[in-house]
């Protein structure tokens, strides 16, 4: 089912939905870039269609909502712990093909990986549903079509995106429809938009051999990269998270711990007893980052992790490029391929 | 036939008296230090037609165009008009050139327009600036600079203006990566930091600059809606007592300087002593004569300041005296 809206109509169905759902969305937060005067678009709980920013990509990703960049977990107190509370009604986020692609390997990750699911994680996702923000063209840095994200799975609700000054929704719930018709201008058939071409295109190895970890091409990372790592935080399918157990220092018996997001980019990540550290240069964060997300992700799940939304691009400080490195490391592959071959 | 220039309307009128008898240079204000390209070609064509082929750079960020024969200033404020229409300058008569020189140019570093570390429009601000102050002939400098680095060197300036940004903090996004307290204390002066996985800042050693911002990886931190500034007083360069500027006024809103700028012409009609060479005196040696009171009296006339001002109730000096002593040991 498909349906053309007026904006005040799209407005309506959103507010409707608002009685049985929050929303979760990418709003422009004035003034909270990095730089004076500047802007970002990161997730929010909106109310309204006017508070949601659909012609730009989003800076952070939606996975905010489902693995926090802060969240704490539990409080515990001598020999009593007691859950944090949190608030699980049921939330409609919406985002874009690559980022539903993206929620598929945070479930693989935090509930489908071993033997255990994440309950704390498990406790957001039951209560979560998506919608699609259609992509008729592809931004900046984007290369979704390279990684096979660009057309979206099944597991959105509806679908919204902007055309001929008004919205197209395809409705994929049926208990949705009601509400699209109510507030409808028209029926339509409507195939919610892809990207199919990117400007940005990159070039995944099939095989990766254990060689490529000594290769030279990491060491210009090591000069360039700040180790800051926004690129992971605005991923939408980093899941790395470390633990703080904090003790209240006026009493030091009782405390809470938080779960927070961590890096493999930023420092302390590969901290060991001892003052060891094991990925220690910008080169090789860069390295295991870079294989994780084209490679080793791959290896143990079948399909990779990355899903070229190119937020990490975007937002590096120092220009350096996930795009054309994974293109540094096929063309590597490639040339370390025939010299072996050569050997032979 | 001889020559006969009012030497000192000339000067008034933004040209220099140069060493090379009949030639005079031609003073271009650029407040704010952005020129447009239109206007920076015109600059070339005064030099190549009227001058001897060179534009000098000056210290304040305007140029001056020298070898430019007595007789031809006419034309040449008639060719300055152009430069002048687009800086927004204030003038009193078309086609005459400026109408003052005593109040220097503006200064503005880069800013917010392309410095990662600006935390204002400086070029914006310095416009805005000269439009209020200027033409005088008193002797006034003011410069802005976008964050305590102090690229435009506002402490050797009457009134030097830096910008501040007040540092929003969600411990929500926070997760406690500690780049801002890294940076903080390698960039700037160390008044972050970790408490319980979060991060604490000390509010009185905090000089706004933005280092953390800049750094952070999540937006945790952001900067403040509103834009301050830190304002330092009297600074100066010169053959008696030069001596930076010190702080009198911080997270002070941009139209409270406005106002103090315009107020301080009032105090130097007031208080300048009549037999200053040329009518010129550096403020600050008005206030080392009047006291400090009289001239925040003066200053602050009307002024509101804003709830989070911070005021110096006294302002000291330091720099060496000349007038008192030139010994080195």
């Amino acid at each position: 089912m498909g349906y053309v809206l007026s904006r005040e109509g799209l407005d309506q169905v959103l507010q409707g939905l608002g009685t049985e759902y929050r929303l979760y969305a990418p709003v422009l937060k004035m003034g909270e870039g990095r730089f004076a005067d500047t802007d970002v678009v990161r997730y929010d709980f909106v109310t309204s269609l006017d508070q949601i920013e659909l012609s730009k990509k989003s800076d952070y990703a939606f996975k905010e909502l489902l693995t926090p960049l802060s969240e704490t977990l539990f409080f515990f107190t001598e020999g009593e712990v007691k859950v944090a509370d949190k608030d699980v009604r049921d939330v409609i986020v919406l985002l874009r093909a690559c980022d539903l692609h993206a929620v598929k390997r945070l479930d693989q990750m935090y509930l489908a990986n071993g033997t255990e699911k994440d309950w704390f994680y498990q406790r957001i996702r039951d209560h979560v549903r998506f919608a699609l923000i259609g992509c008729p063209s592809s931004f900046e840095n984007c290369f979704c079509a390279s990684m096979g994200t660009n057309v979206a799975p099944e597991g959105w609700v509806f679908s919204l995106e902007e055309a001929d000054g008004g919205y197209r929704c395809a409705v994929a719930d049926g208990t949705l429809a009601g509400l699209f018709a109510e507030h409808a201008d028209a029926e339509a058939d409507v195939e919610p938009a892809h990207v199919v071409e990117n400007d940005t295109k990159v070039r995944v190895p099939e095989n990766v051999p254990t060689a490529i970890y000594k290769h030279q091409m990491w060491d210009e990372y090591t000069v360039r990269c700040l180790k800051c790592g926004r690129c992971t935080i605005a991923c939408p399918t980093c899941t790395c998270y470390t633990m703080q157990d904090v003790f209240y220092t006026d009493n030091g018996r009782v405390g809470e711990r938080r779960r927070v997001a961590a890096s493999c980019m930023i420092d302390g990540y590969t901290d060991v007893a001892g003052g060891g550290q094991y990925r220690r240069t910008g080169g090789e964060r860069m390295r295991f980052k870079v294989l994780h997300k084209v490679h080793d992700f791959r290896a143990r799940f079948g399909y990779d992790m990355c899903v070229g939304c190119g937020r990490c691009d975007d937002i590096c400080p120092e220009y350096i490029s996930f795009a054309a490195c994974v293109n540094k490391l096929a063309d590597a592959v490639d040339a370390l391929g025939k010299e072996v071959d050569g050997d032979e | 036939m001889s020559l006969d220039v009012n030497v000192k309307a000339l000067m008034k009128n933004a040209f220099r008296q140069s060493k090379v008898r009949g030639e005079t240079a031609s003073r271009v204000r650029v407040p704010g230090g952005l020129i447009n390209a239109e206007s920076m070609a015109r600059v070339v064509e005064i030099a190549q037609e009227f001058g001897n082929g060179t534009i000098f750079l000056t210290n304040r960020q305007g140029m001056e165009i020298p070898g430019i024969p007595l007789e031809k200033v006419p034309e040449v404020n008639e060719r300055l008009q152009a430069i002048i229409d687009d800086s927004g300058v204030n003038q009193e008569e078309r086609g005459k050139g400026y109408p003052a020189a005593g109040t220097r140019n503006v200064v503005g570093c880069p800013g917010s327009r392309l410095c990662p570390f600006g935390c204002y429009d400086t070029t914006a601000l310095a416009r805005r600036m000269d439009k209020a102050v200027f033409p005088n002939n008193r002797h006034v400098k003011i410069a802005f600079t976008g964050c305590s680095n102090d690229c435009a060197h506002v402490a050797l300036n009457d009134f030097g203006i830096i910008g501040m940004t007040e540092p929003q903090y969600d411990r929500d996004r926070c997760i406690g990566c500690e780049q801002c307290v890294k940076w903080c204390r390698s960039r700037s002066v160390g008044a972050l930091s970790v408490v319980n996985g979060k991060i604490v800042r000390d509010e009185d050693l905090c000089i706004g600059c933005g280092v953390c911002v800049n750094y952070c990886p999540t937006r945790a931190w952001t900067r403040s809606p509103e834009h301050y500034f830190r304002l330092k007083i009297m600074g100066r360069t010169g053959k008696q007592n030069p001596r930076l500027a010190e702080d009198w006024l911080k997270w002070v809103d941009e139209d409270s300087i406005i106002k103090i700028a315009q107020n301080t012409y009032a105090y130097i009609d007031e208080h300048i002593d009549p037999g200053a060479p040329g009518g010129k005196e550096h403020i600050g040696y008005i206030v080392d004569r009047t006291g400090f009171e009289e001239f925040v009296k003066w200053a602050l006339d009307g002024v509101e300041l804003g709830p989070k001002c911070e005021r110096a109730s006294r302002v000291y000096w330091g720099g060496k005296r000349y007038d008192r002593s030139n010994e080195l040991k």
